[in-house]
């Protein structure tokens, strides 16, 4: 199990910047964002869709937890795919 | 129900957002409204303050059914599509201060971003120095969240205390529809002829320029209704390609100024130049500043003045207490000859936007929280 990221009452774009500063400090691996704002969630969707992490959300009490994990492989390809 | 939020949520959710206020906007504008002004969150929120005499500029008076109409929308989508959170505490002064300081900066440069955006699209090319100064905002408001700044969180709180913004809202509307019986009234009419019973509506200028009622808010709650469900936002959208590099807010505004240039193009409303442009100077630094102070004040309050509204009818009182910055920044920068007219910036305007960029770098600089 990874870090945790709390990010619940944070305005736009922190939830979402902090997500990114993790997913480029960790290249891969997997951590969990926690959000209570809809906008938030969606934005660190469509992040981690952009990036090739895959994301599960599980909501409780209007708050959402979102895992999210990229493995090595995931990474050569996002990298083949971009041509790097 | 679930497509039409995938829909909105999605790429073309935002273009249609988009397209739609850029069609609408040059339509009030057809109806009624002022030019180049068919929807300005910053001219109509100073409009409001004048109706409810928070300023004496007789010809910006005006309690625009828009602003009102902005904000019931987003709270019927939210409410609809279950995201209705009332939610407070961050940084709640602070947050005021931002809306002044975002406000003296608009008035400066006469526009939000949305009109910024719309004035490019009906040919006044001063939206230029605008934006650019609006990038430059932006991008250092990038810069201090980069350097950790940040407003830190709300809370939860008891719905009551979501709901009071948009009932302040019906309650705007109330005052706006009983006028019109009001002003009938023999006692009321007493009052009014000694200029002290408001709402103060204007009589000639850009205040006494508006659509139908009707009309103008059936249109703003349709926008509201989109842009809670596609979170549109001008500000994020340049924010976001500075910060994470990513273009899905982008597309909305690229759809809205597509879509006011054509609709302007064909409602004959196109008149291209840098002078004589309605309800807009030419002094460029001025512009450029106004417009730069006002864009980090977005930035750093996390939303465009739109967007802002649109949070606040979501439940968002931190948001509101922006907006009500705004409208007392607006009753300021009348009273205190800070706001810009066609034939330049205020005696005070260039010396606001200096106090303001002053406490918006402050804020920057000094409002860190670790997370």
């Amino acid at each position: 199990m990874g870090d945790m990221i709390d990010a619940r009452g944070l305005s736009c774009p922190q939830p979402v910047f902090e997500t990114r500063k993790k997913m480029l400090s960790l290249s891969h691996g997997n951590f969990t964002v926690l959000v209570d704002s809809p906008t938030a969630r969606d934005n660190i969707i469509r992040l981690a869709a952009g990036q090739g992490w895959r994301t599960v959300v599980e909501t409780s009490h209007d708050e959402y937890t979102i895992s999210l994990e990229k493995t090595c492989g995931d990474a050569s390809q996002i990298f083949s795919a971009e041509g790097l | 129900m679930k497509w039409i939020s995938e829909f909105l949520g999605s790429v073309k959710g935002i273009l249609l957002t988009g397209a739609f206020i850029g069609v609408i906007a040059p339509l009030l504008q057809n109806f009624g409204n002022p030019p180049n002004m068919g929807i300005c969150v910053a001219c109509m929120e100073r409009d409001i303050a004048g109706a409810l005499g928070f300023h004496r500029a007789a010809v910006v008076q005006y309690l625009r059914p828009e602003i009102i109409g902005l904000v019931l929308g987003a709270a019927i989508a939210a409410v609809m599509f279950g995201e209705f959170r009332a939610r407070s505490g961050s940084a709640p002064l602070m947050r005021f201060m931002l809306g002044f300081f975002a406000m003296t900066g608009a008035l400066v440069f006469l526009g939000c971003p949305w009109r910024a955006f719309l004035r490019l699209a009906g040919g006044d090319f001063n939206a230029l120095t605008g934006l650019a100064g609006m990038l430059a905002g932006v991008w250092a408001g990038v810069f201090f969240i980069k350097k950790g700044f940040s407003l830190g969180s709300s809370r939860r709180t008891p719905a009551m205390a979501g709901w009071v913004f948009p009932v302040l809202m019906i309650g705007l509307l109330v005052l706006l529809l009983a006028n019109m019986y009001v002003s009938y009234l023999p006692e009321s009419v007493i009052y009014k002829e000694q200029g002290k019973f408001a709402p103060f509506f204007s009589l000639s200028g850009p205040g006494s320029q508006h659509a139908p009622l009707i009309i103008s808010f059936g249109a703003a709650l349709a926008i509201g209704f989109l842009a809670q469900r596609s979170r549109f936002c001008t500000m994020g959208a340049i924010r976001d390609v500075i910060l994470i590099k990513d273009m899905h807010l982008m597309w909305g505004i690229l759809a809205l100024v597509l879509a006011a240039f054509g609709t302007n193009l064909m409602l004959d409303q196109f008149k291209p130049g840098f002078t004589g442009q309605p309800i807009a100077h030419t002094e460029h630094i001025w512009n450029f500043l106004g417009m730069g102070l006002a864009g980090l004040a977005y930035a750093l309050v996390g939303g465009c003045p739109g967007r802002q509204l649109f949070l606040a009818g979501e439940g968002d009182g931190d948001s509101a207490v922006f907006v009500i910055g705004m409208i007392s920044g607006a009753g300021f920068a009348h009273n205190f000859a800070i706001a810009s007219s066609a034939a330049g910036t205020g005696l005070w305007g260039p010396a606001a936007v200096i106090v303001g960029l002053v406490f918006c770098l402050g804020t920057g600089f000094f409002m860190r929280q670790k997370i």
